[in-house]
């Protein structure tokens, strides 16, 4: 390794060879077999104690700002003995829940199955757009199409987008070594700008009814996503739930039960090894991020269909959906149970905390959203940490055992 | 004709695709400018090909910047483009937008040179931003105001740093975990302490009126009524690049960044170079998000810096994680923003927004700088590692 950097291809970024004991996939190896489910509780706790030190210290009173949140949620309709007019309330919210929950299962799976692949996907955020701007694109041209042939066509195209611009990324890295995480935050922003220039003033997608509002068309009311809980005029359920469960199951066969899934799991374990043992790993890497990309195109498909019906510019500056899957995924420890528990977690705290339901002289809606923010911030940042306890932990035994203390751990 | 004039014509192509479609020449079809543009790319990819990569990559970025340029131009009506293209006013527009990100920059070269990923510029700058202002309001002076601002983002960098050094959290996990915290927690004060009304009026970091130059004509315009805060970021690309390149202290910290163990051995400590560029780079970053609250538009709104850092982050990228290179990408980008801006408030056709796709520029060419397709853009050796001591 010489001092200035030469035009010699650089290694990969993970291939960490120098001294580097924890490096990306042995980290995320200890993350895995980590404590499960505790750690996760440990980690999410600590993030809600400190938000609620946040709460506490400007002033507002931490418990019954998180009662109400926790009651926006609608999680208390589980509780048998919540009846009457606050049950019916309860039950709107759990919808409303379940309806944030859904795109935040998929965005965390976007980045849970690059995850395992050994890539971290960042890009969720600007897949989701992609898949926002074509599902409007299609949802609302060729009115002439059946309901449901119009919906398949509009899931399959907005996903095909998702998976097209991730799949840019993991060529990159697959070709000359792009870091995807450089990429993918490049890419975040191209979608960005050129969602707001889509649905922007005299922007090829803005509405044709009125040309002062930087928004979509609305899509054909035919090509609307079944709604099998609530009320349909006041946003109920749709089926997009039951697309995004079954989502998370195809994402535990295709891991756990294809030959796709072993390469994809071992170049994620280790990617020499797995060249070593005959995989294309380029392959492995454009095909895990095409897929990461897929899942987020499916949520940005499914939220137009399902409730959003028209996209703004606004919409596409101010969501945050694909970076809430990072946190995701990472609390959800990249397993499909997991993605699909910290999605209802998320999903209920970004619901719990909107205006909608937050009474502002219990605790304004508006703390409250950026509540959510440090919370999320909080998650993420206690993830890493919870390897290292792991990590002190199993030093502490090993010392127990009768290692010599004052022994200078080399690495492994 | 040799590579290096190859590319050199490339890049007088690149400007000239821009330039015949502002005035005076204002040539008003988007073919003049895309097949200057071509042409310019050609000659670059030619020098490329016959090794003068470096040359040849400006070659191309000229060609795709001065082409975008003039298209764009050919959109926007002949009288306005008079009044857009006031050259100086352009310059000095260049000059403020790029300010923030020149600081932010300067502040990821020193934690990447250093061996750490900071995807948590942006936060970092959004701390400054908003504790720039509060220092401001609660002390009235700008000069704490700023002070405050900067500790408040060195502070945040030593959450970071602490994390991504001493406990090895993966660093793109942390930064993105800086990002939202930082975003929450000044979103959060700025609602409980000001509410809707917004930030008060505060004292803002003055201009430098230098009269002397107010007799030479573009230089005057440009240069005569900058802010302290823009003066002090050029100064300060100048004093990294010396300090990086050619002082021990740089040479020991390019040695962390590229082979830490090397350095370690030699006496260097990994652990406290480390930290030391992590403050530093917070801080720096920390000091352009103050730029942004306490000199450029005198408040705060939550998320203010609305993906500023990226973009810092993006121009070290491109500039090769060098102080000069990521300084002129700096200036590009501040360019393309002042262009776009200005463009927005005097466009044509009932406001296409054509200028909100120009704003993606800096990534799509970072984008292009880091596939390689133009030259190719490398870090550090050891950037994103955590070091483990033996």
């Amino acid at each position: 390794m010489t001092e200035a950097p030469t035009p010699a291809p650089p290694p990969l970024p993970e291939a960490g060879t120098d001294a580097a004991p924890v490096n990306f996939v042995e980290r995320y190896g200890l993350l895995q077999r980590s404590g499960g489910v505790a750690t996760a509780l440990i980690t999410a706790s600590l993030a809600f104690l400190i938000g609620g030190l946040v709460v506490l210290a400007t002033g507002h009173n931490p418990l019954s700002a998180y009662r109400e949140i926790f009651n926006g949620t609608g999680l208390n309709w589980l509780f048998p003995w919540v009846n009457g007019t606050d049950r019916t309330f309860a039950a709107m919210n759990l919808q409303q829940t379940l309806l944030k929950a859904t795109p935040l299962m998929l965005t965390g799976l976007a980045v849970a199955f690059a995850f395992r692949c050994g890539m971290f996907n960042i890009g969720g955020q600007g897949q989701y757009t992609v898949g926002t701007i074509v599902g409007v694109w299609v949802g609302s041209s060729w009115a002439g199409i059946p309901g449901p042939a119009h919906i398949v066509l509009a899931i399959v195209l907005a996903s095909l987008a998702g998976a097209f611009f991730a799949g840019v990324a993991g060529l990159l890295k697959a070709t000359v070594g792009a870091h995807e995480v450089i990429s993918t935050i490049m890419l975040n922003w191209v979608a960005f700008y050129v969602g707001s220039y889509a649905f922007g003033l005299g922007g090829p997608l803005q509405n044709s009814t009125n040309v002062s509002v930087p928004i979509s068309n609305d899509i054909a009311t035919n090509a609307h996503l079944y709604v099998f809980w609530g009320d349909p005029i006041l946003q109920g359920l749709h089926i997009g739930f039951f697309i995004a469960i079954g989502a998370l199951v195809a994402y535990w066969v295709v891991l756990n039960r294809t030959t796709l899934g072993y390469e994809v799991r071992a170049v994620g374990f280790n990617a020499e090894a797995a060249r070593y043992g005959g995989i294309n790993v380029a392959r492995s890497y454009v095909t895990a991020m095409a897929i990461s990309g897929l899942f987020a195109g499916l949520a940005g498909a499914i939220d137009i269909l399902g409730w959003q019906f028209r996209v703004g510019q606004l919409d596409v500056q101010a969501s945050n959906i694909g970076f809430t899957g990072i946190a995701v995924a990472l609390l959800g420890r990249n397993t499909a149970v997991g993605v699909f528990f910290s999605a209802l977690l998320f999903g209920g705290l970004i619901n719990g905390t909107s205006g909608r339901h937050l009474s502002a002289d219990v605790f304004p809606p508006q703390l409250a959203g950026n509540l959510t923010l440090i919370i999320q911030g909080l998650i993420i940042l206690f993830i890493g940490a919870d390897v290292l306890v792991l990590y002190l932990w199993q030093r502490a035994k090993r010392l127990r055992a009768g290692k010599t203390p004052g022994a200078v751990e080399v690495g492994t | 004709m040799t590579p290096r004039r190859l590319a050199t014509s490339g890049i007088a192509l690149g400007a000239l695709a821009a330039w015949i479609a502002l005035p005076p020449l204002e040539l008003r079809s988007p073919m003049f400018p895309m097949l200057v543009a071509a042409g310019a790319a050609v000659a670059g990819a030619l020098a490329i090909r016959k090794g003068a990569t470096r040359q040849g990559r400006l070659a191309i970025a000229a060609a795709v910047f001065g082409g975008s340029l003039g298209v764009l131009a050919t959109f926007s009506s002949t009288a306005h483009l008079e009044a857009v293209v006031g050259w100086s006013a352009l310059l000095a527009a260049m000059l403020r937008y790029a300010t923030p990100l020149l600081f932010a920059a300067v502040g990821g070269l020193f934690s990447e040179r250093s061996g750490v990923v900071n995807i948590g510029l942006e936060g970092m700058m959004l701390t400054g931003a908003f504790f720039g202002i509060l220092g401001d309001d609660k002390t009235g002076s700008w000069e704490l105001g700023l002070a405050i601002g900067i500790l408040a983002g060195g502070v945040m960098a030593l959450l970071y740093a602490f994390w991504a050094i001493h406990l090895r959290v993966d660093q793109i996990i942390g930064g993105t975990a800086v990002n939202f915290i930082a975003l929450g927690l000044t979103g959060y004060l700025f609602i409980d302490i000001y509410g809707n009304r917004g930030t008060p009026e505060v004292a803002s970091v003055p201009d430098i009126h230098l009269s002397f130059l107010d007799r030479i004509p573009l230089v005057g315009n440009v240069f005569g009524q900058l802010n302290l805060l823009t003066w002090i970021a050029l100064a300060l690309v100048v004093v990294t690049a010396v300090v990086v390149f050619r002082t021990p202290l740089g040479l020991r910290l390019r040695a962390v960044g590229e082979f830490p163990r090397a350095a370690e051995t030699v006496g260097i400590s990994v652990f406290v170079t480390r930290y030391a560029a992590v403050v530093a780079s917070g801080m720096l970053a920390a000091a352009g998000g103050a730029y942004l609250s306490i000199a450029f538009v005198d408040s705060f709104n939550q998320n203010m810096t609305a993906g500023r850092g990226f973009i810092a982050l993006a121009a070290l990228i491109f500039g090769n994680w060098r102080p000069l290179g990521a300084a002129g990408a700096c200036l590009l980008f501040g360019f393309s923003t002042a262009l776009a801006q200005r463009l927005a408030v005097y466009s044509q056709h009932g406001g296409i927004q054509i200028d909100v796709l120009f704003q993606a520029l800096p990534y799509v060419l970072t984008l292009i700088a880091v596939a390689g397709v133009i030259g190719r853009s490398i870090p550090p050796a050891a950037v994103g590692i955590p070091y483990r001591r033996q």
